[in-house]
């Protein structure tokens, strides 16, 4: 039963950080229409910036405030959002999808080997964060206090990106300008504006995804094409351009993980990307998507 | 597409030199070069290939890395299976494998187009890579399996046995000229495709698929075979690849292996004939070139994409046939 409980939590666990990841990766293309394939790239970027800041201040600062620092990540990888933006994408729009997609693949070849000029080939850490925590019990076993911080971090992001999407005026603006860019355009939204706060809005919850999981995974090269390709699976699933989709798709995907890992470890992955085409065949929409 | 249209005569007349060239380079050049050529041509291959979906058909794929990687491990397991080490049975393996996953995937993948083709495709290809990466058993994993100097033409043509300088010399002359031959012949048949009223039923659909419907050309069917014929083409590609590269590991069949083979093609321009081999080409002795002298090879390549996307969208071919146009207007 315990072990039941904490494979549980660790499947709500890969859901957060896939929410995050693929809850920006799915605003971006609800409402930009971009597959954005450096989004896992962004999600490094997040994930190396807090690993530097909490190396950098480690020692000279007391370990509880060091989780200030967390959102450093986020914010990073939202300011790059914002400078990659209109730089890159905005001369695209006009242009047929293949490009979009080209453009974001060269960049995801830059943002690579920029990680790694910046800081260096080796994995970076910030496991204090995650052993200051300590860890509870549960029945007979324990776990991490940590793993539940970022599961309470993941819900929290969830709930607020639903109340910004569907409670605010930014929000009917922002689902307006997805349904129609054109019709939201003639009635005096500036598309750009929305544009690259939709891009940097994404970029930050892959920042903010990348931010959290670091204490407890480390910050290495090639994370972010691996994240980027789950979030695809997610995003498959749960439906393109949907924020509700990728909770279902994110829950899907961490529960099959979890339990692929524990179960069936050799074809893990290709039933998750079964999966993923066993959707797109039957409903290409994903299963909360609109075609 | 007036470049596309240009009358045989005249463009055999500009092949015959290249073809020449082609043909002395072995006594020219160092072995290396001619084995970095190779690797060029075959990718051009595969590029060409590639180029009948996403140029002629108006269909990207991001999942080609699964036809050329069934190319190979066709081979790697022809060789570990059966232990027969033939290029020709090399080849039939490596089309037969990649052509019965291309006819399984093409079925499910046609019935979409634009971003949902690419991401359906890209899907399936890390089905494959993950099913590479965990057999280990049958695949080798991350260590891939080895293929050895396979002896070409029946047995007529082998590597001298017992020497081990002997295997560069193969490499550079007798598979490089191996390769030249099915070179030449897949761009001639590719040629011929393309021009024929399948290749004009496929731009077809490309530029007006309710069009194309409507007087008559069945869409799904001409995209299945169109599909059909590219994974082939990159099967094949991957097939001969294998033995110049002596191993396979599931790094070919990663989706960033399709992007790069997307990455040829648009390079050298995807609205020509001739774009995606010159991209093929160029890349390869630009990302040689780039891992030789920087470890940071990607953040070249990167830039250099980024670039062309917004500056040269038409690739090297098709900026030079504008220059071309221009100046002959101009004169």
């Amino acid at each position: 039963m315990d072990v039941l409980i904490i494979h549980f939590l660790n499947a709500l666990l890969y859901a957060s950080v896939l929410f995050l990841i693929a809850g920006g990766l799915s605003l971006i293309y609800g409402v930009m229409r971009i597959v954005n394939l450096a989004h896992g790239n962004i999600y490094a970027v997040g994930a190396y910036t807090t690993a530097w800041a909490v190396g950098r201040m480690l020692g000279s600062a007391p370990a509880i405030t060091l989780y200030a620092l967390l959102p450093v990540g986020a914010v990073a990888a939202a300011a790059l959002g914002a400078v990659l933006e209109p730089t890159l994408l905005r001369p695209l729009y006009k242009r047929a999808e293949e490009y979009q997609l080209l453009i974001t693949f060269g960049l995801l070849l830059i943002l690579e080997d920029l990680l790694r000029l910046i800081w260096g080939p080796y994995p970076l850490s910030a496991s204090s964060l995650y052993e200051a925590l300590g860890s509870l019990s549960i029945g007979e076993s324990i776990y991490p206090t940590y793993n539940l911080a970022v599961i309470v971090v993941g819900g929290i992001a969830a709930a607020a990106l639903w109340g910004f999407v569907y409670k605010t005026k930014f929000g009917v603006i922002l689902r307006a300008t997805s349904q129609n860019m054109r019709m939201a355009s003639a009635l005096g939204v500036n598309v750009n504006r929305v544009y690259v706060q939709a891009f940097t809005l994404g970029c930050f919850m892959a920042g903010l995804g990348g931010a959290i999981i670091v204490p407890q995974q480390g910050a290495v090269l090639g994370m972010g094409v691996d994240a980027l390709v789950l979030a695809f699976v997610v995003v498959v699933i749960g439906g393109l351009g949907s924020l509700e989709g990728a909770l279902l798709g994110a829950l899907m995907v961490g529960v099959v993980r979890e339990f692929g890992i524990a179960f069936f470890p050799e074809i893990e992955l290709a039933v998750l990307y079964l999966m993923a085409s066993i959707v797109l065949l039957i409903r290409p929409a994903g299963l909360l998507g609109r075609a | 597409m007036t470049s596309i249209a240009a009358p045989p005569k005249r463009l055999l007349l500009y092949a015959l030199p290249i073809v020449i060239l082609l043909l002395v380079l072995p006594f020219v050049v160092e072995p290396y070069q001619t084995v970095l050529l190779s690797y060029g041509l075959i990718f051009a291959i595969a590029a060409l290939g590639f180029n009948l979906l996403l140029g002629y058909t108006g269909l990207l794929s991001f999942g080609h890395s699964a036809y050329f990687g069934m190319g190979a491990y066709g081979v790697a397991f022809i060789v570990k299976y059966l232990k027969i080490t033939s290029m020709e049975v090399f080849l039939l393996g490596g089309i037969l494998a990649s052509t019965l996953v291309a006819a399984l995937f093409g079925f499910l993948c046609v019935r979409y187009t634009r971003i949902f083709f690419g991401i359906l495709t890209l899907a399936l290809s890390q089905v494959l890579w993950s099913l590479a990466f965990k057999f280990f058993w049958i695949t080798g994993g991350t260590d891939g399996l080895r293929v050895p100097t396979p002896s070409l033409l029946g047995g007529q043509v082998t590597i001298a046995l017992g020497k081990a300088q002997d295997k560069m010399d193969f490499l550079a002359h007798r598979y490089y000229y191996y390769v030249l031959v099915i070179f030449c012949v897949c761009v001639a048949v590719m040629w011929v495709i393309v021009h024929s009223p399948f290749g004009k039923a496929l731009q077809a659909i490309r530029d007006n698929e309710t069009r194309a419907e409507f007087i008559g050309v069945q869409v799904w069917h001409y995209r299945y075979v169109a599909f059909l014929v590219s994974g082939a083409y990159t099967g094949l590609a991957g097939a001969l690849w294998v033995p110049l590269n002596g191993l396979t590991t599931p790094d070919i069949l990663v989706w960033t292996f399709s992007g790069k083979i997307v990455f040829f093609t648009v390079l050298g321009g995807f609205q020509t004939f001739f774009g995606p081999i010159i991209g093929a080409v160029v890349f390869n002795y630009l990302e040689t070139y780039a891992v030789g002298h920087t470890v940071y090879w990607q953040l070249v390549l990167g830039v250099v994409l980024v670039v062309l996307v917004l500056a040269l969208p038409a690739g090297i071919v098709g900026t030079a046939n504008r220059l071309f146009l221009k100046v002959r207007r101009a004169t």
